[in-house]
């Protein structure tokens, strides 16, 4: 709990100086749209998160999200297949990507970076490849589904809650539950932090680090599908991109430690609504939107930087106490 | 006397709300073996590394030849020729031996590496303390026994004036152990002054000057030449008398629990070991060094599947081809290196603790949390774990309490066979006693307890039959009636004629 602190200051900071900057970031209309981006990018963040504990990382869901979220509305409109049959298929194949990142990592023990950085690379390609490079969406058809996206649920007078949000509700009850409350979220927190010991202690290791791509990768499908509903159209070219780094970011700014073992589910949450309110300052303060990256990056590492000082404050004080409670002993002898 | 080369007055420290030494005092003189001894958490090794740079005390003042010093760095120790060699192995896994005796001081030529000095160099040390290895393998292929000898060569190639171990002996079978006492008071003849710790008594006992006693972070008593004695260290450091150590009982042995049967293992594929383990028995495992005792012990637990080899549990076939398997059909091994393969060092007592039972404590995938608090006060409750609370990250436990949360962690899995690997490495004398005692009572539950150990006196004192294997093969098998020193060592050795004793130090 304490370690999020630091970067729950870190958000409301960000929000008052964004506040006091523009008079529209506290519209209705500016707030639900930067919680439905929060929500979308939380669901990313929620699943590289657990490749994170483990030790690992996880450089391609931009990619899966371009490709899911291509091949969504490509099989529907194009090739006119039912959605209870597409959607099924497309989040299989992303589970099905995590699952052979997973297999790769572990019985072939290739390095997650380089597995995943060429799943950069592959899934992009194949989503450029089928859709001849040509955009792809729903027009005017889907409206019921796309409100899966776009739908608002009344919350308070004046403001509506918007529907991605309750769905990222659900889906981080259930992870953080996994994680504090299952097993098998002790057994992720153990293998991160000693992959031996967790093995010696008769832990599926392999298992468990497999089970962690197959939810990144799903997550990231599941984003991909809630984005292109959203956003009505994608782009194969840059649809999705540098999706990853803004997840990992979020996971870090978290809490979540690129060592592995670390992490909770709550500091994702506030790490990825951070990332989205910077870059709403971005757009509504500046008339540059090319210094975005600049910023981002420079707010991470101050996050960063913030968070490693505060630990050492705070045990520095901790010693500082210990020593008071120690009786002149040393003194006399 | 003359001027202590080395002496700390009153040092306090203390970490977080652990208050590890309380103003403690020591000094050793030049030419002398300074044994400094004391229970588990006692702060031998934090004063050690008070004295060697690693850490700054909070109060309290080193001085070096009579004058007052700083030592900020293990640097400026090195420079003022005191040397440390760490409790837990220190080494770089992925460089070579000789790459890590020189680590951080490498010797250069014109701004190169000069790796031919290094590999000469390094020959002479590791000849001085016996392994027979060459500069140019990796750490990562040495045992942890090897790998200590490793971190001696390394103290020694600095020429120090103040050497200081902590334990290095604990993963050391008696051969290489009796060369490193050797080379111990060859130094000591050349004026160097040698601070030595140590859970072997009886090592102590034959090697110290002097010995300083610490307990809680204090200076419980000095004993020098003859007042040094077994009865008299042990009553400084616990407070009381320990009347029988070895709690052994001849047990009435039952059905064979454990059969293995032309077991292979990779690091020996050409020799089959075959043994058996009843219930009720307590069957002790000998050999030096390198031996294969680990790897038998591996194999059986599915860590490293063994090549070849059929075992059986209560005459079950056990196909240990994964941990799990192995621990379903009832073994449990604790580990020889705890640090590396037997803790989760970040984590609390009462999640290491429980590892290994989670999935039997679970309710339908949870966490049965309720089931795992009351696990965990009863295991330190039983093992007498000394830590502030439950949530403690190991780590910062000491070296044998951290031993005995890997002890409780299996004896949770209530096995009906439990290995063991080196249990009391790095463990002080009372927390022995009671590892002994559980040894004990499991047997006398009818639980087969198999257990690898370096330390002979060990081994004599708590088997009912000894195994003693020699590169990879099963040399011998001695029952209680034909245990002794001599019985074991000529096995260990293969013999005596067939080893390569080492060079004598020059
Ligand atoms: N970095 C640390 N943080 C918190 N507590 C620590 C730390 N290092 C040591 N301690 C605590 O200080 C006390 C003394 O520890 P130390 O390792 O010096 O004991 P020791 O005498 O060497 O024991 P052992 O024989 O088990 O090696 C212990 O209670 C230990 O838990
Ligand atoms: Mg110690």
């Amino acid at each position: 709990m304490k370690k999020i602190l630091g970067i729950l200051g870190l958000l409301i900071v960000v929000c008052v100086v964004t506040a006091s900057l523009s008079d529209s970031f506290l519209s209705a209309y500016n707030v639900e749209n930067v919680l439905r981006r929060s929500a979308l990018f939380g669901i990313l963040s929620i699943g590289v998160a657990f490749v994170i504990i483990t030790g690992g990382i996880d450089l391609s869901l931009g990619s899966v999200v371009c490709l899911v979220g291509c091949g969504l509305p490509w099989l529907l409109t194009v090739h006119h297949w039912p959605l209870g049959i597409a959607l099924p298929v497309v989040l299989t194949v992303a589970m099905g990507i995590g699952l052979a990142h997973g297999l790769l990592i572990t019985k072939l023990r290739i390095q997650p970076f380089i597995v995943t950085l060429c799943g950069l690379l592959l899934y992009r390609g194949i989503a450029r490849g089928f859709t001849g490079d040509q955009t792809v969406g729903f027009g005017s058809e889907f409206k019921g589904i796309r409100m899966l996206a776009t739908g608002k649920i009344p919350f308070l007078p004046g403001f509506e809650l918007p529907a991605p949000v309750v769905f990222l509700a659900v889906v981080a009850v259930v992870a953080a539950v996994f994680l504090n409350r299952t097993i098998f979220g002790r057994y992720l927190l153990a293998l991160g932090r000693n992959p031996q010991a967790a093995t010696y202690s008769g832990i599926p290791t392999e298992r468990m680090t497999v089970l962690a791509y197959v939810i990144s990768s799903g997550l990231a499908g599941v984003g991909g599908v809630f984005f292109v509903l959203d956003v009505n159209s994608a782009q194969p070219v840059d649809f999705g991109n540098f999706y990853e780094l803004y997840a990992i970011a979020a996971a870090v700014l978290g809490g979540c430690s690129l060592r592995g073992g670390e992490g909770s589910v709550v500091g994702v949450l506030v790490g990825a609504t951070l990332m989205q309110v910077l870059r709403n300052m971005i757009t509504l303060v500046t008339t540059r939107n090319n210094v975005e990256f600049a910023i981002i990056g420079a707010v991470i590492l101050i996050g960063v930087i913030a968070d490693e000082l505060a630990r050492r404050f705070a045990a520095r004080r901790r010693t500082a106490r210990a020593m008071q409670s120690v009786p002149q002993a040393g003194a006399q002898v | 006397m003359s001027v202590p080369v080395l002496e700390a007055r009153r040092i306090v420290k203390s970490f977080g709300g652990v208050r590890a030494l309380r103003g403690v005092s020591l000094a050793v003189h030049a030419g002398e073996v300074l044994a400094v001894i004391g229970e588990n958490g006692a702060g031998k090794s934090t004063l050690m590394k008070i004295l060697a740079g690693v850490q700054g005390p909070d109060t309290g003042e080193l001085i070096i030849d009579g004058q007052v010093r700083a030592i900020r760095s293990v640097q400026e120790a090195l420079s003022l020729g005191i040397a440390l060699i760490h409790q837990e192995l220190n080494l770089a896994e992925t460089l070579d031996v000789g790459a890590n005796i020189y680590l951080g001081r490498e010797p250069q030529r014109m701004g190169w590496i000069d790796s031919g000095r290094i590999n000469r160099e390094s020959r002479v040390v590791l000849e001085q303390v016996g392994l027979a290895v060459s500069p140019e393998t990796l750490v990562s292929e040495l045992t942890i026994g090897q790998q200590q000898l490793v971190e001696i060569a390394k103290a020694l190639s600095v020429k120090a004036r103040v050497l200081i171990m902590d334990e290095p002996t604990s993963s050391l079978s008696g051969y290489e152990a009796q060369n490193l006492l050797r080379l111990i008071r060859e130094l000591r003849s050349r004026g160097v002054a040698i601070v030595y710790i140590s859970h072997r008594l009886g090592e102590v006992h034959g090697l110290a000057d002097r010995v300083e006693v610490l307990r809680d972070g204090e200076n419980a008593g000095q004993l020098s030449g003859g007042e040094i004695s077994h009865p008299a260290m042990v009553r400084l450091m616990v407070g009381r008398e320990l009347s029988q150590f070895y709690p052994h009982k001849v047990h009435p042995s039952g059905a064979p629990v454990l059969e293995v049967e032309g077991l292979r293992t990779r690091a020996h594929p050409r020799h089959a070991v075959n043994f058996q383990v009843r219930a009720g028995e307590v069957v002790g495992m000998a050999g030096l060094v390198g031996a294969g005792r680990t790897e038998v012990l591996e194999a059986l637990f599915g860590i490293t599947p063994a090549l070849a080899g059929a075992v059986r549990v209560d005459g079950r076939a056990l196909a240990a081809e994964s941990p799990r398997a192995a621990m379903d059909a009832g073994l449990a091994l604790v580990p020889e290196d705890r640090k590396h393969d037997g803790l989760v060092l970040e984590m609390g007592v009462r999640e290491n603790i429980s590892l290994a039972t989670l999935h039997r404590d679970q309710r339908r995938g949870f966490l049965n949390r309720q089931q795992e608090r009351a696990l965990c006060e009863e295991m330190v409750g039983a093992m007498r774990i000394k830590t502030p609370n439950a949530e403690q990250p190991v780590q910062f436990l000491s070296g044998g309490n951290q031993q005995k949360v890997v002890i409780g962690k299996w004896l949770a899995t209530r096995p009906r066979v439990l290995l063991l690997d080196e249990p009391t490495r790095g463990v002080d004398i009372g927390a022995k006693q009671e590892i002994y005692l559980l040894m004990e009572e499991l047997a006398s539950k009818g639980v087969a307890v198999l257990f690898v150990s370096s330390d002979l006196e060990e081994i004599l004192g708590m088997s009912d039959r000894v195994l003693v294997l020699h590169e990879g093969r099963l040399a011998g098998e001695l029952s209680r009636g034909e245990l002794s020193e001599e019985a074991v060592m000529h096995l260990a050795t293969g013999a005596g004629p067939r080893v390569s004793h080492p060079v004598p130090v020059s």
